[in-house]
């Protein structure tokens, strides 16, 4: 029975992952699927398209990777909506661990900041005592700096005044001392936002050759697509995975001289801590990319969500602009970065509230001028999530009546999240056809799988990434939602997935419990 | 290269033990600083990123309702702050639609169901309605670990998509809705965009023209010029109640074929800033228009809620698409925008919108749903806002007859300052106004002294930028010059919301007349 629904998934993804399917397949995803209306929309299109005005679109759109992921969300919601009607499976719940999205995956938001924020959305909540002084204090404070005293305000462009100025204070506090202007910031609904409209700006269109962007592989495959989107080139930079996924100079150097004959190389796009591979950059490390930098005039975009997720031993964040200014002029005077952070990561991990920021350091008064303009056409970023950002960097301090409840939750949160760590290090390396770096930062492992060369044959033959097909029969078969490797870009011949490891204890317990017993049936049946 | 020659460099500005350069742009609108030129005259030596490097076309994007004139009234708000005299006490900000900045209340229900979601521990309180805790648990099942903090989908999540298909079913009296159709959106700006920058594409000849009314809301000239696609305006008829004339699409199409492929049609009904509503008859002839000349439909219909004016009603370009029959609504290709930040919530601090899509080709839509996945997704707030705004409380729930009160309210007062604004820039010599049959905004042409026109000039100011200005500095009211819209030549307006409270805008029109007068005065 359950080779028989796995035959018929396996025959629905290759259906939607080959464009031109096998007739048998066709004719018979049409008989079984009818009923279920799960058809990709792709199929429905003849060759009538070419009668839509639509039907010619923007070319760099069309660039961008269809990733295999959106296939297996489709699975995943249907297997979902399976076990609420009662059909029987192996589990009895789907983990989803495919996102760095902590609360998706069970953990618990922050008291003191849900708090604060029910408090402003509903200001009547700060007449009584339902809540705690400094909560309703907090919250009056933040009201006041909304225009009407309202969360339903636009804030200006580039965010609220009283916010920039403490993200900036906050920016010193964290690079010891280094100088932040809140004119050099701009909140936008999520780092990634930002991190679009500044390459937006990098990146000439119609210039020829077009730009190029020194990108990691592995990356955080959404920066990726907005690369192509804008109509740039990526130029991949691999990450040494046997050193724990560190950078270095020489590939950065090689990644620069395959530019010649395709692209201008124009900006290095850097991610530390990383995703989806957990190194972290030390000091000597980005010194030498800095020096690269400006050794071959490059704009350095460095994404440091991932600050606050730091577990290894003797290894601690360092901003980039902190390295940059420490290092004197003339590099810190000329050196032009733009660095982000986000209120989606972190202990605080409030992904779908959508803020993040963006640091400018060297950039040409003019360009900013234009750069405003273009942050302005969006008109502002979430204004809840811009107080949740203050929150985030002004967190309730020791003798506040919220902080007992806070430093609980945030220390269960860290203790839990190093446990984790540790066990996913210890099982996934216990596993025959696994290997896994030690994880130093980030909310990512990112194990390299040995795929059995019958696997990759059978992937082949349902016309998916062998790493998918992995993903595929994961999901199938345990109810795990991770994502393959070969999205993020990864050396060929070389297989990986990856999956968020900031859960609840005993969630992260029973991923590793039921990818062990998968890990070990797939690998016996394709020996 | 430089525009100003570089000074000798010196690190004497840098006083701290970092050297580190920060540019400046805010605050200091267009002039700048000893130190600023230094720093930016240095830039042109060795910056990687300069005027000359950047995409040119970001140079062209100017978005006048957050300009010049904005940032100077911030600008006055931090004098007023630090105790400057002037010759008011407060700056006005009547330049934008915002309504919660204008002392609008937020509708209780939604609040209360947003607080529920953000603190679910409230749900256990007897202080909130039923009604509300029952919208709050269904929200937050519908999200990722039942909380607004996960991400949801691109598309949005699945039955807030289901619930705004339905809400459009209700509205368009029964036409089916797809949540297939539907994307949610961060504010309908982005959704706009996104379509924009799906549509536009070729080369030279070749490349996509966008017809946009004029007036316009400048997110569409702002997107236009990002992209590099063509802008086709076509005239709105001032004379008559800033209407559509179907002979002036055909004017500007047939002169844009020379030297674009014209592929969109842009519509703002209720209007910005022109405030006018189209009439049924009217949409179709847009329709028919659209599917003649083989053209996609943009219906911006963010104001559907405000309308006031006698005789005047909403249509939905979908309502009617499909009464036109098969012919038309089989084919005719249409996006349709809406948002949470208009209408009586007002909630813009959210930034929820949505889109629905018509007729659109299954192979882009596989590519839209690609584009919108770079976004992660719409703020969930956001969409659970939106979800409250298609499915309000009903009249067998506790909280109806609140709403009801609280919603009536907003849209009575915004009625009758509509009618209000109208009379009073009716009665100024040189001012001459169009009813606002809907919408948030009043767009009055002002006739300005050939005197005035040549001092504007001769401060590199176009007249109506100066003519804003100089209100601003005097009477502390910032509104936006009619050329941040686009207008006839020869002609000038400004756009004011009609948002403040009654009083206040009695005192704000009051103010404007005066200074119309002493300014047609000064300058005759």
């Amino acid at each position: 029975m359950q080779s028989l629904l796995m035959w018929h998934v396996l025959t629905h993804f290759c259906y939607i992952f080959n464009h031109k399917p096998c007739f048998s397949y066709k004719k018979l995803q049409r008989r079984r699927e009818s009923s279920a209306h799960t058809m990709s929309n792709s199929d429905q299109t003849g060759n009538e398209s070419e009668m839509y005005v639509m039907h010619e679109i923007c070319s760099s759109v069309k660039n961008m990777k269809q990733l295999d992921f959106s296939v297996l969300v489709r699975r995943a919601n249907q297997i979902k909506e399976e076990l609420k009607q009662g059909v029987k499976k192996p589990y009895r719940e789907l983990i989803d661990v495919s996102w760095g999205d902590p609360h998706r995956t069970g953990v618990k938001p922050l008291s003191f900041v849900r708090q604060v924020l029910a408090g402003c959305l509903y200001p009547q909540l700060l007449e009584s005592n339902r809540l705690k002084v400094d909560v309703r204090q907090r919250a009056q404070r933040l009201l006041e700096t909304c225009a009407g005293g309202s969360v339903g305000s636009y804030s200006d462009t580039a965010g609220l005044t009283q916010t920039l100025k403490k993200v900036s204070e906050f920016i010193t506090r964290r690079d010891g001392g280094v100088p932040s202007h809140p004119d050099s910031i701009y909140i936008s609904p999520g780092s990634q936002w930002s991190l679009t409209n500044i390459l937006n700006i990098l990146v000439n269109p119609e210039a020829s050759p077009k730009t190029g962007v020194l990108v990691p592989a592995p990356s955080h495959c959404v920066t990726t697509q907005s690369i192509l989107g804008l109509g740039a080139e990526v130029l991949p930079y691999y990450l040494t995975e046997e050193q724990g996924w560190a950078l270095q100079v020489e590939e950065l150097q090689r990644a620069f001289d395959s530019a010649k004959g395709v692209c201008k190389p124009f900006a290095l796009y850097i991610i530390n801590p990383g995703n989806p591979a957990g190194g972290v950059q030390s000091r000597k490390s980005m010194q030498e990319v800095i020096k690269f930098v400006s050794e071959k005039k490059l704009f350095l975009l460095a994404d440091e969500v991932y600050q606050e997720c730091v577990y290894g031993e003797n290894v601690e964040f360092l901003s980039y602009k902190r390295v940059l200014a420490e290092m004197g002029p003339p590099l810190s005077e000329t050196v032009e970065l733009a660095s982000f952070h986000s209120a989606s990561k972190g202990l605080i991990g409030e992904c779908g509230l959508r803020t993040g920021y963006v640091e400018l350091v060297n950039l040409d008064p003019s360009v900013l001028k234009l750069l405003d303009n273009l942050f302005s056409t969006n008109s502002c970023a979430p204004v809840l999530g811009q107080l949740t950002l203050d929150l985030m960097i002004n967190p309730p301090q020791p003798g506040d009546p919220s902080y007992p409840l806070f430093y609980e939750e945030t220390q269960r949160i860290r203790t839990t999240l190093i446990q984790n760590v540790r066990q996913v290090f210890e099982v996934v390396n216990s596993l025959p056809g696994f290997s896994c770096q030690p994880v130093e930062g980030g909310v990512f492992a990112f194990p390299r799988v040995y795929i059995p060369p019958k696997a990759i044959q059978k992937a082949k033959e349902v016309g998916m990434e062998p790493d998918t097909f992995y993903c595929v029969r994961l999901l199938e078969e345990t109810g795990v939602l991770a994502r393959p490797g070969s999205e993020f870009g990864q050396k060929d011949g070389t297989h990986h997935i990856r999956f968020c490891i900031m859960t609840p204890q005993h969630i992260m317990e029973e991923l590793l419990r039921r990818l062990s017993i998968f890990h070990t049936k797939f690998m016996k049946e394709f020996s | 290269m430089c525009a100003n020659p570089p000074p000798p460099h010196t690190h004497t500005h840098t006083h701290c033990k970092y050297s580190m350069i920060f540019s400046f742009s805010r605050d200091n609108g267009t002039k700048m600083s000893q130190d600023q030129q230094a720093v930016n005259g240095v830039s042109c030596v060795s910056k990687v990123l300069t005027l000359d490097t950047m995409n040119p076309n970001v140079r062209r994007v100017e978005y006048a309702v957050r300009g010049p004139i904005v940032q100077r009234a911030v600008q006055i708000e931090r004098e007023l702050r630090e105790g400057v005299k002037k010759p008011f006490t407060e700056v006005i900000k009547a330049n934008i639609g915002d309504a919660h900045a204008m002392g609008q209340k937020p509708i209780t229900f939604f609040r209360q169901v947003l607080a529920l979601c953000s603190y679910p521990d409230l749900l256990e309180d007897n202080k909130f309605p039923e009604d509300a805790k029952k919208r709050a648990r269904r929200i937050l099942d519908a999200c990722g670990g039942h909380s607004i903090g996960a991400y949801s989908a691109s598309q949005g999540i699945e039955c807030i998509r289901q619930d705004v298909a339905r809400y459009i079913e209700r509205r368009d009296g029964g036409i089916p809705s797809s949540p297939d159709n539907i994307y949610l959106s961060t504010g309908a700006s982005d959704a706009i965009v996104t379509i924009l920058k799906l549509l536009v594409c070729g080369e030279g000849r070749d490349r996509t023209g966008v017809m946009i009314s004029i007036p316009q809301y400048p997110l569409y000239s702002a997107a236009l010029a990002d992209l590099a696609a063509v802008q086709i305006s076509y005239y709105l008829d001032e004379e008559n109640c800033w209407s559509l004339n179907v002979e002036e699409l055909r004017r500007a199409l047939k002169e844009a074929k020379q030297y674009c492929k014209p592929r969109v049609l842009c519509i703002i009904n209720p209007g910005n800033p022109t405030g006018q509503v189209q009439s049924r008859q009217c949409i179709e002839d847009v329709i028919r228009f659209a599917k003649e000349e083989h053209l996609f439909l943009m219906a911006d219909e963010v104001y559907q809620d405000n309308v006031y004016a006698d005789g005047c009603k909403f249509h939905s370009f979908k309502k009617v698409l499909f009464e036109m029959g098969p012919e038309f609504s089989s084919t005719v290709e249409m996006a349709s925008f809406h948002s949470t930040s208009k209408c009586y919530m007002g909630e813009c601090g959210f930034r929820g919108g949505y889109m629905e899509v018509i007729n659109m080709d299954p192979q882009v839509k596989a590519q839209l749903t690609k584009l919108v996945s770079v976004r992660l997704c719409p703020p969930v707030p956001g969409q659970a806002l939106l979800e409250l705004v298609v499915n309000p409380p009903q009249p067998d729930e506790p909280s109806y007859s609140t709403f009801m009160k609280e919603r009536t309210a907003v849209l009575a007062a915004l009625g009758e300052k509509a009618r209000l604004t109208e009379e009073t820039f009716n009665s100024v010599p040189g001012i001459t106004c169009n009813p606002v049959q809907g919408a948030m905004y009043t767009f009055p042409c002002i006739s300005l002294p050939q005197k005035a026109i040549d001092k504007a000039k001769e401060e590199g100011l176009i007249p109506d930028m100066f003519y804003c200005m100089k209100l601003l500095e005097e009477e502390g009211i910032c509104l936006v010059p009619g050329s941040g819209f686009g207008q006839k030549e020869g002609t000038f307006h400004f756009r004011m919301t009609i948002l403040p409270p009654t009083e206040k805008l009695k005192v704000v029109l009051q103010k404007i007349r005066d200074f119309h007068l002493r300014f047609t005065q000064e300058f005759s």
